[in-house]
């Protein structure tokens, strides 16, 4: 289908090769997630939860198995397309946020598009958008110390977009945030899906955000037991 | 090119959040570098300063000297005996006027002038009550063509001066300042008194020549505590001194002489007559030659120390990838950060090894800054003007972005290299 924007098929994922203490997290993966998507993957610790986040991010590559993104085969790409791909495909939002602690936020946002080569000028008015777009035009010049929790997760969330990924993958971005941000977080990530269309992977283990989401796949023990409905999307 | 650009930013930024950190890492460079400028300066002013004094006396000038008989055959040795050889040559083996007559005679062609001279000692002049000190001087005719002194007054001596030794002087500036206020015309002609070696003598003043000032030291004493050359006849002299025994003298060569040559014509000339003498040789060396010969020896001494330097630089070299390394280990999360943004491994190697390139050329310049004020000062203290070495600097700043990309390159490969996921895990 044309509007898939990721494909697993088969996705298995083994660790410690050929060792004695060889390891299959992911026993054979298949899933789907459409253009527009809202998606959360929910389960314990321990399930593959993470490992699947991983290979959806093209950190890591699968031992069996093929990974299409936004119509690439991201499987067998080497380390520097996949560098490429974190670039221009994915935009990540991490628990900790994991702002670049001595530039303010404005480079912060600016820093993918530094890496993809955006011309500085482009990459400036570009970043000053998304921060508008997620409310945090005021701090700009602000250094991530120097902003709450919420609002460095505001960023992060610009930095994600910044060069208008296929997916929006967050990995528990409201884990360290009180259940008031929390909110405000999850509220812009329903308003960026529902008026920009973007595709979100949440992964989370909270069921409560899950409910929130278009669908909800619950893995377990590496391997996916449940695909349902989601609540409000 | 704007990546290279942030990456500088970045540099700064990262060193600026660690100040104390970064300097006590730049340290090693910082010294390093600091002790080669000095040194080079030092080397290179000492070059030119001696240059420009040889130079001063002529290139044509072949320095004659009587020297103990040892295999050590260089300047410095030379330069050495000739400082303490007054007590300890005996009569017969001195030059003597007779020589030296057949000397001219065999190379008439070659030779323009010989001079000798006789150092009475040092005392002062003095006039009613005021005095200017003094080293006396015996000197010969050739002196004047040997010596390239600016006569603001006077004349110099002529044949009746030196044939029938009369009592006349050339003084300096800093005498006619003391002695005369400063007036050299009123100076010219006028009778001055001078205790030397505990005898007082009358010398008329002939000629006045303009004394420069030499050195740091002499520009800060007064004009009554320098003690300048007064020249006299050199007969005049030994008929005071009853010294006629000559161990040092100048030749000067004609226009168009290879000086070098003729330096090994005199020696092989006085051979002949000390071929038997088993304690002392006559050595000759124009001043080309010295120069070079004091230019080996600094270039010598400016090896052995940049060797020195150099290790110092490894040293430093080795302080500033201990540093890269725990910069990396500290910042590996952000390492993380920047890979699943997108960030190539040659992006962040780039990154780090531009951070440690960035803190050797601060040390470098720094380095350079300390080590020309260092050389300055070492030049001012030895009297003589300081010519910081170019080239130096130039070497100095090249060799502490090696310094950099040889020891970033490790940590920045090791931070290239990590594993994403691991660093983004990293607590």
């Amino acid at each position: 289908m044309e509007d898939t924007i990721i494909k697993l098929e088969n996705i298995v994922k083994k660790f410690y090769i050929g060792k004695p203490n060889e390891l299959e997290i992911l026993h054979g993966i298949s899933l789907e997630v459409k253009k527009g998507e809202f998606v959360s993957i929910v389960g314990p610790s321990g399930s593959g939860k993470s490992t699947l986040m991983n290979l959806i991010g093209v950190l890591d590559r699968p031992t069996e198995g093929s990974y299409v993104l936004d119509g690439i085969d991201v499987s067998k790409a080497q380390d520097k397309e996949l560098s490429a791909i974190r670039n221009k495909k994915i935009g990540f939002v991490f628990q900790t946020y994991n702002l670049i602690s001595r530039t303010n936020a404005l480079k912060n946002v600016e820093l993918p598009m530094l890496y993809a080569g955006v011309p500085a000028e482009e990459r400036h008015k570009r970043a000053k958008e998304l921060l508008e777009l997620v409310e945090m035009s005021d701090r700009a010049k602000h250094l991530p110390e120097e902003l709450s929790g919420g609002q460095k997760q505001r960023v992060a969330i610009a930095r994600a977009m910044a060069n208008n990924p296929a997916i929006l993958l967050a990995d528990e971005p409201t884990g360290a945030l009180d259940s008031q941000t929390g909110r405000l977080v999850m509220d812009l990530f329903h308003k960026l899906n529902k008026e920009k269309g973007i595709t979100i992977v949440l992964i989370t283990h909270s069921m409560e955000l899950a409910e929130e989401t278009g669908r909800i796949i619950t893995i377990k023990d590496g391997n996916i037991t449940s695909q349902a409905e989601g609540g409000k999307a | 090119m704007t990546m290279l650009l942030e990456n500088i930013k970045l540099a700064f930024t990262s060193l600026l959040a660690n100040k104390m950190r970064a300097l006590l890492t730049m340290l090693g460079i910082i010294i390093g570098i600091a002790s080669v400028i000095a040194i080079m300066t030092v080397g290179d002013s000492l070059i030119i300063y001696i240059s420009e004094e040889m130079n001063s006396m002529g290139a044509n000038n072949i320095m004659v000297s009587l020297q103990p008989r040892t295999d050590d055959d260089n300047f410095f040795s030379t330069m050495m005996s000739a400082a303490t050889m007054d007590q300890e040559i005996s009569e017969d083996d001195m030059i003597t006027i007779e020589m030296l007559e057949e000397l001219n005679n065999q190379h008439k062609d070659e030779i323009k002038a010989i001079t000798i001279y006789d150092y009475q000692g040092s005392g002062q002049v003095s006039k009613v009550k005021d005095y200017a000190n003094v080293s006396v001087y015996g000197v010969s005719a050739g002196y004047f063509a040997s010596q390239e002194l600016d006569y603001v007054a006077g004349r110099l001596f002529n044949a009746h001066d030196f044939d029938e030794a009369r009592p006349v002087a050339i003084v300096s500036t800093v005498v006619v300042d003391n002695l005369f206020e400063g007036d050299a015309e009123k100076a010219v002609g006028s009778q001055i008194e001078a205790f030397v070696n505990g005898k007082y003598s009358e010398y008329t003043i002939v000629g006045v020549y303009d004394y420069m000032v030499q050195n740091m030291a002499t520009m800060m004493m007064s004009a009554y505590e320098i003690s300048t050359e007064m020249l006299i006849p050199y007969k005049t002299s030994v008929n005071q001194t009853h010294n006629t025994d000559i161990s040092n003298l100048y030749v000067v060569a004609k226009t168009g002489v290879d000086s070098d040559l003729l330096a090994k014509k005199i020696e092989r000339f006085f051979e002949g007559y000390y071929r038997d003498n088993k304690d002392y040789k006559v050595v000759a060396y124009n001043m080309q030659s010295m120069v070079e010969m004091v230019g080996n020896m600094i270039g010598v001494v400016t090896t052995a120390i940049s060797i020195v330097a150099a290790i110092a630089l490894i040293v430093g070299g080795i302080g500033v990838m201990n540093i890269m390394l725990v910069s990396i280990t500290e910042r590996t999360r952000e390492i993380g950060t920047r890979k699943a943004l997108g960030a190539t491994n040659s992006s962040i190697r780039t990154q780090f090894i531009v951070e440690a390139i960035i803190i050797c050329l601060i040390g470098g310049t720094i380095g350079v800054i300390v080590g020309i004020l260092g050389g300055e000062c070492a030049a001012m203290i030895l009297g003589y003007p300081a010519t910081p070495s170019i080239s130096g600097i130039i070497i100095s700043l090249i060799f502490s972005m090696i310094t950099g990309v040889f020891f970033g390159y490790y940590p920045a490969n090791k931070a290239a290299k990590m594993n994403p996921i691991d660093a983004l895990r990293y607590e």
